[in-house]
């Protein structure tokens, strides 16, 4: 389980953080939705290990990841597929995922989470001889989530991943979400597209200004009004 | 005739040198994105490196390049771990910076240290087969020169294969492209990057090694180096071995040819010119990526 305790982070004298507790259950997909700007990446980025918070605990299994390199916290069972899919254009679809494998946590079982990568995105066998940057922008997805599948996580964090995709590409990988989380992968996932993702996930959290202004259950958020006037329009019809 | 042709194959021997000499630089601009521009003296002590331990032991020049090549990785592992590791924890523009003013110190120190332990005078290793050269069609070929050609070429083989193939390769390969996405898969970045700076002053240990063999060194020709080094890298891009190799190659053959129709005084301009035309023609280099 992953447990933010008051977590402050500022990039000089910008506060980006103020406060922030955030739950994650081992079991759980649990959307972050907000604004530009609101801190959603911030807070993904402390708890990868990518930026140091000001304040504040971040609890993972019990142990305090505030102070781990980002390799040691992938280490330890967390992965984050980072906003924009940074994957490494100039390598191979099968590089990219084969260097998710890099710790010692995955390489022993490397083959295997590489064919189950490939079971998931068949698409991803097809290509996999090719350079990740000449992918459509799905496919470039696919590989970011397949990569950080392949360092074999237990929280699977997922910052902005619709962002630029078709609909209908959208749509079929939320439902691999829904699929890795029930094959036993704890789901922490920041989105613009509020309604997709409060849908699938079980809670979510509502951050402002750095800030959580909301939480409950999924359908409980996006059946709050100021949620419904902010994110979804004035016109959103009730669900 | 003739003599174009003597002069271009004498500039292609050279050129190889100056390939495996801007490798190791590239290598450490393209994935710690600080400019190291001491790099020419850490040829010039491998250099000194090599004549010792020839002059001191007797080995073979070829052989003495087995034992500079873990000595000078030990040395590179040192300046990181003393030095580098503080400047990469900045931002790209810092580093860069902090990397300039690092780099002359150091340039300085080991100019200095140099002058202090060798003298000032120019040394270079004599071995039964220097003065040996093959003749083809009434062109010479020194003999030396070409194994040292050779030599360089394996190397930048070797480097090629490991960031290929090895483990840790393509993690140096990731970090340079995405340090923060390398980090997010497990790879520990600073490792990457005091391993990368330790290859790349093995590659200036050998460099420095083949210099002496075939040509000459002195504490004062670190900066001819770096500069040549700089030159090669700007003309042939960032992100291939071969690629500089060849682009070493290039500026040796330019170097020659203007040697040949312009007269030797003008040999160190052709450098800079071809650095100035690609830069305002393919800044990304002949082989680079954009």
């Amino acid at each position: 389980m992953l447990e933010v305790q008051d977590l402050d982070a500022a990039y000089g004298e910008l506060r980006a953080l103020a406060g922030v507790s955030v739950r994650v259950g081992s079991d759980e997909i649990v959307a972050l939705v907000g604004s530009n700007g609101a801190g959603k990446t911030t807070l993904l980025r402390c708890i990868a290990g990518l930026t140091r918070p000001r304040a504040g605990r971040i609890l993972w299994q019990g142990q305090d990841l505030g102070v781990l390199a980002p390799h040691r916290v992938v280490e330890r069972g967390v992965a984050m597929v980072p906003e924009g899919r940074r994957l490494f254009g100039h390598m191979t679809v099968e590089e990219n995922l084969s260097l998710g494998a890099f710790s010692l946590r995955a390489r022993p079982a490397r083959q295997a989470t590489l064919d189950r990568v490939y079971q998931i995105f068949p698409r991803l066998a097809e290509r996999r001889r090719q350079l990740a940057g000449a992918l459509s922008g799905g496919e470039q997805q696919m590989v970011a989530i397949g990569r950080a599948l392949m360092t074999r996580p237990s929280l699977l964090m997922l910052d902005e991943p619709s962002l630029g995709l078709a609909p209908r590409v959208v749509e079929s990988l939320l439902g691999v979400l829904l699929e890795i989380n029930r094959a036993g992968v704890a789901v922490f996932l920041v989105e613009q597209n509020v309604r997709a993702a409060l849908d699938l996930a079980h809670r979510a959290y509502l951050l402002e200004h750095g800030r959580v202004v909301g939480q409950g259950r999924g359908a409980e958020v996006l059946a709050d009004p100021e949620v419904r006037r902010a994110y979804l329009g004035p016109l959103a019809v009730e669900p | 005739m003739r003599g174009l042709v003597q002069q271009l194959i004498l500039g292609v021997l050279l050129g190889g040198l100056y390939g495996l000499a801007a490798a190791g630089l590239s290598l450490v601009f393209g994935v710690l994105r600080v400019l190291n521009v001491a790099h020419g003296e850490l040829i010039m002590l491998g250099g000194y490196l090599a004549f010792g331990l020839v002059t001191l032991l007797g080995l073979d020049p070829f052989v003495a390049l087995l034992l500079v090549i873990p000595l000078s990785a030990s040395l590179g592992a040192l300046l990181y771990a003393g030095l580098f590791r503080f400047i990469v924890r900045h931002g790209e523009e810092t580093r860069i910076k902090n990397s300039l003013l690092v780099g002359f110190g150091l340039a300085l120190t080991f100019q200095a240290l140099a002058v202090r332990l060798f003298t000032a005078d120019e040394r270079s290793i004599t071995t039964a087969y220097r003065g040996r050269a093959l003749a083809l069609g009434g062109v010479v070929v020194p003999l030396g020169r070409l194994l040292s050609l050779l030599v360089a070429l394996l190397l930048i083989a070797l480097l090629h294969a490991f960031l290929r193939r090895a483990r840790w390769g393509q993690a140096i390969r990731a970090t340079a492209e995405d340090w923060e996405a390398a980090s997010l898969l497990g790879i520990d970045v600073r490792r990457a990057y005091g391993l990368a700076f330790a290859i790349g002053t093995a590659l200036a240990g050998a460099a420095g090694t083949l210099v002496s063999l075939g040509y000459s060194i002195s504490p004062s020709i670190g900066l001819e180096w770096t500069l040549k080094a700089l030159i090669v890298i700007v003309l042939a891009g960032l992100g291939s071995a071969f690629g500089t190799f060849v682009g070493g190659v290039v500026l040796g053959c330019a170097e020659a040819l203007s040697a040949v129709v312009f007269g030797g005084a003008y040999r160190e301009v052709v450098g800079l010119l071809l650095f100035f035309c690609v830069l305002v023609a393919r800044p990304q280099g002949l082989f680079g990526r954009s």
